[in-house]
């Protein structure tokens, strides 16, 4: 329980400290302390294994430092399973304190707690969790796709990753030192200005967001320029795989929106940090502006999720089918069109804001067609089954339950959309369990799908069959049993957010819930456990460079892949290039040539690291130390210009010798 | 054996029949039960593309399983069909356009601010002004010049036409079995048109998250006839207390689950002042801001005094709900033109 007595808003501020005192410190909070000792031990676990066995200098040099865009998609994944259990900590404490709070009993979390959990939950699935997970698929798959070596710009890439682990950083720094926001996930204000929500949460929620969000915008910038220059010669736009068309719809809408995002927050930041009236109540501020760019952002995100599991589905329908995949150009200009109009729907958010009948009609029915291109692609997906050869692989698996998931969260979609019914089901769980539902069922599935698929080529093993069927079955089940309560929920009126409630007819729903999100625990449990058993036994578990059988470049490459990718230029014909290669009994030509290659930085992860610091600094208000910090970065920044030493050539020879290892394999 | 799946099976259908308040789907008022119409409609009018999707879905991996015995149905280069494609793009088409034909007509008779048609609901309107406070609603009854908190007493059958604000943050106000929600915004006016069918009590609540009191911030709209309407004037009249500018200023301070209480009497304009914020004595209101600002507004000389446009510095709180004397923004001093206190020294007053 929090203590009420100690009340850490009214401390003061100190020059050395700024307003960082004991008191923000969380001992007296069992849960928090509890968890801290669990982190301790855990980080000290991993301390001393990774001592033990040298592994500092190898991680150093070959991962935190790497440039390579294939290590960067795998620690964009890593940060994103870490960041997925803290998430979905959360979620279970959520999901059992709704379970107990029935009929005036309190349950274990009071509203101060709670509402940090939901603030934070939303929060770490959206931006740390998923944004984290399509980046990583992005990094890894797209660059070979193409068949290139690299993304247009590898420091980059790496200084993006490393500022998205900065935003993770501070979000879980607020867990033992301060609070988390008390806001919900958008942070509306004028809840979120300081006068309503003082205190380090919502400054904390400002900095991770701001700082992940450079990270972001400039992997978006590099995702759509490797796409649009640095695609294999003859590969036209409409070669280009699907997944690869996805992706560069949905990094598009990155650059798009996400500096929308960046400078609604700034100015949220200012009016707490400067006292300017963007959106307080008085001297003429409007938090309708906000509610606006908020989702103006907010509804294109949701398709930059999305979209590039739409393309990670088509690669696996098409593979496991054994055929090309059904209708391309639609699949295209399906993609194309939801990119476009999802900067056309954001209002469909609030609805019940008094919105005129006129206006909210427009945003309705714009919504409605979005479903329309999304329609299609289901058809598509399913056509593409029709007359194949379908193997029931687990990737295929969460493909199918993603197709059946995605259409029923789309169905209750459009419900939403249509403004007499969102009066009713908008703020209730009934919209929970809708966006649960697409965002679960596409993009979480997806990423499963995504990660079981393309396991194989990144680490040269596949995945523990068994264990992927029991997770995929236990997340399906858990799935359903977790969320089709809340849409029952909804339709009795009940509201999000909530910490307690009188009516104990409701709580059998949300016992049923909670013991969905235990199924899904366990599914959960078993990936990691899959995983690992995976690694133990990966001598057995070892394939060739295409173990499915697939059509698409990037298994052309050997698994794992050498830093260069590809040994040649590979020139594309035509869509599928690689099963028309292994058609015409493809082979290396063994004539190869020195290949050049950028060399690693160690700038990316400094930079970060200072801009860490510069937010810890911001949100303490410890000003000397925010000055510090931020010299630090544009020293670091400006430093780094000097460095010619960017690149190097890895010798045919050396091109030979790896290739024909990898062939022994 | 067989026995324990049967009942896992029943378990779900048992839940529901629980005896559960459906209050979406069981509306008592004819807003609502518009809403929950057009909620079958369109949910039926989808079914016709769903269904036939969700059987897709597990009918062709089934069919066409790589296990299967006769392969002769694949075909590896089976990847365009015109006709297949003019249906898979028409059939949404249609149902969107079926759908928007709904969507435009429901849109506009259901507008929140539209009055009510006369065939609904008869009888002189009952005006209705709700406010949502930190963490309570005032509920005022102009005509009668009464007021309440958190109970809203109504004459069934009557057309209510309700205006709202709120006095810091949004909320939303929402009686899922009379109608759907319209949030409650400071320093703006948001309209509702409700009627209750039937006599009843149906529970209210903010929709929107709003602080730490936001749990408790439920209320019961009570629907009667229009003698016990008038009884309950009567009751509100007979509890003696007055809503006026300093009672204001009292309730709206924050508090947490707060029982049903009465005003007998309210300040004329009370409910004006509270959007135009503008209760406190001392403060301009809004309306007059604007209208200066549409003259021009005369820059910063405009302002003659900035402290009488002020409203949220005094309204702050805490993480736990408690009234906050809050510190200016650490770095205002910087807006400001660089005068004023050095940064260290506007720090101190933090705790203050």
């Amino acid at each position: 329980m929090a203590n009420e007595q100690i009340n850490p808003y009214l401390d003061g501020w100190s020059p050395l400290f700024g307003r960082l005192t004991w008191d923000w410190i969380p001992y007296h909070e069992p849960i928090l302390v509890a968890t801290f000792a669990g982190v301790v031990v855990a980080g000290l676990i991993v301390v001393a294994l990774m001592t033990k066995y040298r592994l500092w200098a190898p991680l150093w040099n070959d991962w935190v430092i790497s440039i390579d865009h294939k290590k960067i998609g795998i620690m964009y994944m890593v940060l994103a399973f870490v960041m997925f259990v803290r998430g979905f900590a959360d979620a279970i404490m959520m999901r059992a304190q709704q379970a107990m709070a029935a009929g005036g009993a309190a349950g274990y979390l009071p509203p101060h707690h709670f509402d940090q959990v939901f603030t934070a939950h939303g929060v770490i699935m959206i931006f740390f969790v998923a944004m984290a997970f399509i980046t990583g698929i992005m990094n890894f798959v797209m660059p070979a796709q193409i068949g290139a070596r690299d993304v247009a710009f590898p420091f980059l890439n790496n200084f993006s990753f490393w500022m998205t682990v900065c935003g993770a950083i501070l979000v879980n720094l607020s867990l033992f030192v301060g609070e988390f926001g008390r806001v919900g996930w958008l942070a509306f204000p004028p809840l979120s200005e300081n006068q309503f929500s003082y205190g380090p949460g919502v400054d904390y929620y400002l900095w991770s967001l701001n700082l992940a969000g450079i990270g972001t915008t400039l992997s978006g910038i590099n995702m759509v320029t490797t796409i649009l220059k640095m695609r294999a010669p003859g590969m036209g736009m409409f070669q280009m795989p699907v997944f690869t068309w996805t992706a560069l719809c949905a990094n598009v809408l990155i650059v798009a929106a996400f500096p929308v995002l960046t400078a609604t927050l700034t100015m949220l930041t200012l009016d707490r940090y400067i006292g300017t009236h963007f959106f307080t109540n008085d001297l003429g501020g409007n938090a309708m502006m906000y509610i606006n760019l908020i989702w103006v952002w907010g509804h294109p995100e949701v398709y930059i999720l999305i979209l590039p599991m739409f393309g990670v589905f088509s690669e696996i329908t098409s593979t496991f089918s054994g055929k090309p995949l059904f209708g391309y150009k639609t699949m295209v200009w399906a993609t194309i069109s939801i990119m476009v109009l999802s900067f056309v729907v954001w209002l469909h958010h609030f609805f019940t804001m008094g919105s005129g009948a006129n206006v909210n009609t427009f945003f309705g029915i714009a919504t409605m067609i979005i479903a329309v291109p999304t329609g299609v692609k289901i058809f598509n997906w399913l056509f593409t089954m029709y007359k194949g050869n379908i193997r029931f692989e687990v990737p295929m698996l969460w493909t199918i339950g993603f197709i059946i998931t995605f259409t029923i969260g789309g169905m209750t979609g459009v419900m939403l959309a249509i403004p007499p019914v969102d009066f009713q089901l908008h703020n209730t769980l009934f919209l929970i369990a809708h966006f649960h539902n697409v965002i679960i069922g596409g993009v979480v599935f997806g990423t499963y799908a995504a990660v079981y698929f393309w396991w194989p080529k990144a680490f040269g093993f596949k995945l523990m069959d068994k264990w992927g069927r029991r997770s995929f079955w236990l997340w399906f089940t858990g799935f359903y049993f977790a969320f089709m309560p809340l849409y029952a929920l909804g339709l009795m009126g009940v509201t999000r957010r909530m910490n307690s409630y009188m009516d104990t007819g409701w709580q059998i729903y949300f016992i049923v819930a909670a013991f969905g999100a235990v199924l899904i625990a366990l599914g959960i449990a078993c990936t990691f456990w899959g995983m690992f058993v995976s690694i133990l036994h990966r001598k057995e578990l070892a394939c060739g460079p295409d173990p499915w059988n697939a059509r698409t470049l990037e298994w052309a490459m050997s698994s794992p892949p050498a830093p260069y990718n590809f040994p040649e230029t590979i020139h594309v014909r035509g869509l599928d290039e690689f099963w028309r290669m292994k058609q015409e009994g493809f082979k290396w030509s063994g004539h190869y040539h020195d290949i050049h290659m950028p060399k690693s930085t160690t700038a990316g992860v400094l930079i970060a690291a200072a801009a860490t610091v510069f937010g810890f600094a911001m949100i303490w208000y410890i000003w000397w130390l925010a000055i510090v910090s931020f010299v630090a970065i544009l020293a670091i920044a400006i430093g780094n210009t000097f460095n010619y030493n960017r690149d190097y050539y890895i010798p045919a020879k050396e091109v030979a010798e790896t290739e024909a290892k990898g062939a022994a394999v | 054996m067989l026995k324990l799946p049967k009942l896992l099976l029943m378990l779900p259908v048992a839940a529901l029949l629980a005896g559960c308040q459906y209050d979406v789907l069981v509306p008592k008022g004819w807003v609502a039960a518009q809403e929950r119409d057009l909620f079958v409609i369109s949910t039926l009018i989808m079914c016709i593309v769903i269904v036939p999707v969700l059987i897709m879905a597990v009918y062709f991996p089934w069919k066409y399983r790589a296990s299967r015995q006769d392969k002769s149905d694949y075909d590896p280069n089976f990847e365009h069909s015109t006709k297949i494609e003019l249906v898979v793009w028409g059939v949404p088409i249609a149902i969107i356009v079926a759908l928007g034909w709904f969507v435009y007509e429901y849109t506009h008779k259901l507008d929140p601010y539209r009055p009510l048609p006369a065939e609904v609901a008869q009888g002189k309107p009952v005006e209705v002004e709700a406010v949502s406070l930190d963490w309570k609603w005032l509920f005022i009854y102009p005509e009668y010049g009464v007021a309440s908190v958190n109970e809203m007493v109504i004459p069934a059958n009557r057309p209510i036409n309700m205006k709202l604000t709120s006095s810091t943050v949004m909320s939303t106000f929402v009686v899922p079995s009379l109608s759907g929600m319209i949030y409650t915004m400071t320093g703006m006016q948001t309209k509702l048109h409700i009627v209750a069918d039937h006599q009843g009590t149906y529970p209210g609540r903010a929709a929107h998250y709003n602080g730490p009191g936001f749990t408790g911030m439920t209320f019961d709209t009570i629907a009667t006839d229009d003698a016990g309407f008038d009884a309950w004037i009567a009751k509100a009249k007979a509890s003696g207390k007055a809503l006026d500018t300093e009672s204001y200023m009292s309730l709206e301070k924050p508090s947490m689950r707060d029982p049903v209480g009465y005003y007998a009497s309210v300040e004329p304009d009370l409910f004006n002042r509270i959007v135009n914020m503008c209760v406190e004595p001392g403060k301009t209101c809004m309306a007059e801001t604007m209208m200066q600002d549409r003259m021009g507004g005369g820059g910063l000389d405009g302002i003659k005094d900035k402290s009488k446009l002020e409203y949220d510095d005094a309204r702050g709180v805490d993480g736990f709900g408690n009234a906050l004397p809050t510190p200016p923004a650490p770095l205002a001093h910087l807006l400001s033109g660089g005068h004023g206190a050095a940064g260290e020294e506007e720090g101190q007053t933090h705790g203050e």
